[in-house]
């Protein structure tokens, strides 16, 4: 457990720092990449969480798929590569301390509900219904309980695309 | 301090989730407030995903596959719509959209 704890903070560390250069970063596609350190932690939170099925979709989708997205929004709205100052608004400062007072509340009222060392997860965040691996059980789940939203979640990803396609379109 | 609390990861997504807001409201660019929304939305996964392990439910990890789908095709239009807006004005500064100010 206390491996687990070593890589808690050493991937959060990194998330925390690369989501920092996200949004503070004067070049766009450091930007984007510093979004793709900050995706593969969070992918690695999953697995410490035992999610793994939901980690290996963050790498596929998100590093495979958005971030080329993004990339392709940036080339295409010849944003000016290198070094930028006009990336950041120039009342910055009230958005920090509208976050800084919003992560005070969030603080409080999570201490305050689960405490800092009263809730500890369970030792094997495994679940063994299934064959022993989260997987199984996450792909049993969707195809009975969650059959409907899945299906819904197909529909709207296909009249997303085919609205982007649309909107996208030279005419 | 040897076994992972579920206090971190909820913190560690309250983290997440502010610096996303910060980015939504201070960056001019219009790619660059779609990066913090991905920003925002990883942080609700690893809550639903650090709550599902805490209650012994897969139910959190489905909820984030679903969280991973809408997003693929929020990005999807979100860029769509930046793109129809560099070409319509030559440029993605959120500040020059001002028509609607009265």
């Amino acid at each position: 457990m206390v491996a687990q704890n070593i890589f808690f903070y050493l991937f959060a560390a990194a998330i925390v720092f690369s989501a920092f250069r996200v949004v503070t970063s004067n070049n766009v596609v450091h930007a984007a990449l510093y979004l793709v350190a900050v995706l593969a932690s969070v992918a690695a939170q999953y697995i410490l969480l035992a999610a793994e099925f939901v980690a290996a979709t963050q790498v596929l989708v998100y590093i495979g798929a958005i971030i080329v997205l993004f990339l392709f929004g940036i080339m295409l709205t010849r944003a000016k590569l290198g070094r930028d100052q006009g990336l950041t608004h120039k009342h910055w400062a009230t958005g920090a301390a509208t976050a800084l007072l919003l992560f005070g509340v969030m603080a409080y009222a999570l201490i305050d509900q689960f405490h800092w060392n009263q809730t500890p997860l369970p030792a094997d965040t495994r679940l063994i219904a299934v064959n022993g691996s989260n997987t199984a059980t996450v792909s049993d789940s969707m195809f009975s309980t969650y059959l409907i939203p899945f299906e819904l979640v197909s529909v709207l990803l296909l009249a997303a695309l085919v609205g982007a396609i649309v909107l996208a379109r030279k005419d | 301090m040897d076994d992972l609390l579920l206090n971190q990861f909820l913190l560690l997504g309250a983290v997440l989730f502010c610096l996303g807001v910060y980015g939504v409201l201070a960056r001019r660019n219009a790619v660059l407030v779609l990066m913090s929304i991905e920003l925002i939305l990883n942080a609700v996964s690893i809550n639903l995903i650090a709550f599902g392990a805490f209650w012994g439910t897969i139910s959190g990890a489905v909820f984030a596959l679903f969280v991973i789908a809408i997003a693929a095709a929020e990005v999807g239009v979100g860029l769509a719509i930046v793109l129809l807006i560099y070409r319509n004005r030559r440029s993605v500064d959120l500040d020059d959209m001002a028509e609607m100010k009265g």
